[in-house]
């Protein structure tokens, strides 16, 4: 068999992913146009509008590019061997980290420290003066905090990915003795476990408390996190089968195989489930006790405007990746797979959209919120699609298709599910 | 359960195994089951065994408890025994949930743990005939079963040219064995390998 080590980007690929990122530029620019432009106090929450589109996107789109990285990671700490297969694709997705990192950066810090306070209203120093409830949370939720807990989580992911990545080609050219091949394990094992704990520290725990649970800051659930990883990887693993299937429809990835479509139709089909497991029992214990200051988040989601939004994302997440990924022949199905890839990454990204814009669009007077015209969101989500796109084959293109000399690499050509 | 003729061949070697299960049915023969002491990936698929259906009753199974939980939760609470729990409705369906789930998973794994069982024809007390006691150790064992047209002694030959280190020939009541490892052997007089 012979295998076509190096990718080249076809022409209509590129056109087509600079297509999307203009429609994304042309959305923000409208965008501003309408909301983001409006100057003086009373438009804050029309400013707001603007800003959470701009938040919503970037943080759930760098969160799932992401969550290529903690794929690799896990798997090396397991010492799974069936991914090395298709590892250069993970690893070439998580190369968009530094670059919807900086772009996340920007739009975070522009919020902080923007002079708005509808997003982020912990940010506004007298008003916490007043409010005892932020007051006593003002020891974590300030903006130092905030800008240096963002910038050790966003360097951190580059750099250790680009760490992690770079050991994986350094041993492109070598052939690898038993001895080598251990030592490159162990490396591999210890480094994956850095990764790992630096991950719990910032997806698990304190990055969606700063990014997105401090937008309702007053409100606060302990499976916020958690439920925020299961949402961002069940989607990161969407993406990297996307563009699994994608390199297959090329002839490309000629070691990757339907049963390792069937092992990501697995974590695909098992992640949903532990998604709507974490959905639930958030709902669940905040119903249960029934107390005001808690059940205020489902207010507008589950009784207010954004009821239709929140159950349309719990048939898309749930219910389809259950009924229809059930059966050995779905997963194993690249029409199938790829259908419920998108569907599972627009769902998780309609996910996002009700856990960030509730908030921002209350109005301050009559304090109802409302769902808005969602057109340039889906605009600014095709422009997030078309960056990863852009960068994940410029990476893919730089380096050998196959990590060829990975100890693994057998256990992953005779996989077998 | 009727009777019937086997010819048993006996391999020690996965390599051999596989082009050998290729080369029996490519010559026609029916391979009545090939015994192995561990799982070995893709000799069902070399076989040509079609998928288990166990894990549609599972699904079956599965929507039953989801059913049984469902129905009976509601009944008890809002028909039989209502109670005000916490100033609830009485039809309140996120407290069931995790009832509803629990059902399901009892009533799938049960469930399938009992067909898979049945499947296999496994139940206590039940003794199962061997064809080769080393298929639990160390020996791959495909027996091949004999119709009135098969000649045995070219079957045999067959078997040894494409690897075999064992051929024998057997008698064995397909089906269910309830209880009858020991008669069974000298019931049909016929001779069966040497168990040492």
């Amino acid at each position: 068999m012979t295998i076509r080590e190096q990718y080249v980007i076809p022409k209509k690929y590129n056109m087509l992913s600079m297509v999307l990122m203009a429609i994304g530029l042309l959305s923000i620019i409208i965008l501003f146009i309408t909301h983001g432009s409006k100057s003086g106090a009373e438009n804050e929450v029309v400013r707001a509008r603007f800003w959470a589109a701009l938040l919503q996107n970037s943080v759930y789109f760098l969160l799932v590019t992401n969550a290529a990285m903690f794929f690799i990671c896990a798997t090396t700490l397991m010492w799974g061997g069936w991914q090395v297969s298709f590892r250069r694709v993970t690893e070439a997705i998580s190369a968009c980290v530094p670059v919807i990192g900086i772009i996340t950066f920007v739009i975070l810090m522009a919020i902080v420290f923007g002079g708005d306070h509808v997003i982020y209203h912990w940010t506004d120093a007298e008003h916490v003066q007043h409010d005892p409830i932020l007051l006593g949370k003002s020891g974590f939720l300030n903006k130092t905090f905030f800008t240096v807990w963002t910038l050790i989580t966003l360097i951190g992911w580059s750099w250790l990915g680009y760490k992690i990545r770079s050991m994986s080609r350094a041993i492109d050219d070598t052939k690898l003795t038993v001895e080598e091949g251990r030592k490159y394990m162990w490396d591999n094992t210890v480094w994956s476990g850095v990764y790992v704990v630096l991950f719990g520290l910032t997806v698990m725990s304190c990055t969606p408390w700063f990014w997105l649970m401090s937008i309702d800051a007053h409100w606060y659930s302990t499976m916020y996190s958690w439920y925020t990883f299961a949402s961002t990887f069940v989607a990161g693993i969407a993406l990297i089968t996307l563009f699994v299937v994608f390199l297959k429809n090329n002839n490309y990835l000629e070691l990757t195989n339907r049963e390792h479509l069937h092992s990501l139709g697995i974590m695909l089909f098992a992640f949903s489930i532990f998604w709507t497991y974490l959905w639930f029992d958030q709902f669940m214990l905040i119903w249960y006790a029934n107390i005001p200051e808690e059940t205020i988040y489902f207010k507008s989601r589950l009784q207010g405007p954004y009821r239709g939004i929140f159950f349309l994302m719990l048939i898309i997440n749930f219910l389809a990746p259950i009924l229809l990924l059930m059966t050995r022949s779905a997963k194993r199905n690249y029409g199938t797979m790829t259908m419920l890839c998108v569907l599972i990454l627009f769902g998780h990204w309609l996910d996002f959209f009700q856990m960030v814009m509730p908030g921002p669009l209350t109005d301050p007077n009559t304090k109802l919120t409302h769902v808005p015209f969602m057109l340039a969101d889906f605009g600014i989500a095709l422009g997030f699609v078309g960056l990863i796109m852009f960068v994940t084959v410029r990476s893919l293109a730089k380096w050998p298709l196959i990590a060829k000399n990975n100890p693994f690499l057998k256990e992953s050509i005779i996989h077998h599910t | 359960m009727a009777i019937k003729k086997f010819v048993v061949g006996c391999f020690d070697d996965e390599q051999v195994l596989f082009p050998a299960v290729k080369n029996v049915r490519k010559a026609g023969y029916r391979i009545h089951d090939v015994y192995t002491p561990m799982p070995i990936h893709g000799l069902d698929a070399a076989m040509g065994l079609r998928d288990t259906s166990l894990h549609t009753a599972g699904f079956i199974y599965g929507i039953a408890g989801t059913t049984t939980a469902f129905s009976f939760i509601t009944w008890v609470f809002t028909t039989d025994w209502p109670m005000n729990i916490g100033g609830k409705p009485f039809f309140s369906l996120p407290a069931w949930i995790p009832i509803m789930f629990e059902l399901t998973v009892l009533f799938s794994a049960v469930g399938m743990v009992l067909t898979f069982c049945y499947l296999c024809q496994l139940a206590p007390f039940v003794k199962k005939d061997h064809f080769h006691l080393r298929a639990t150790d160390d020996l791959f064992v495909m027996a091949i079963e004999c119709t009135d047209k098969t000649n045995e002694t070219e079957v045999s030959q067959f078997l040894s040219n494409i690897g075999a280190i064992d051929v024998t020939t057997q008698y064995k009541e397909t089906g269910w064995w309830l209880g009858r490892y020991d008669k069974e052997t000298q019931l049909f007089g016929k001779p069966t390998e040497a168990v040492s």
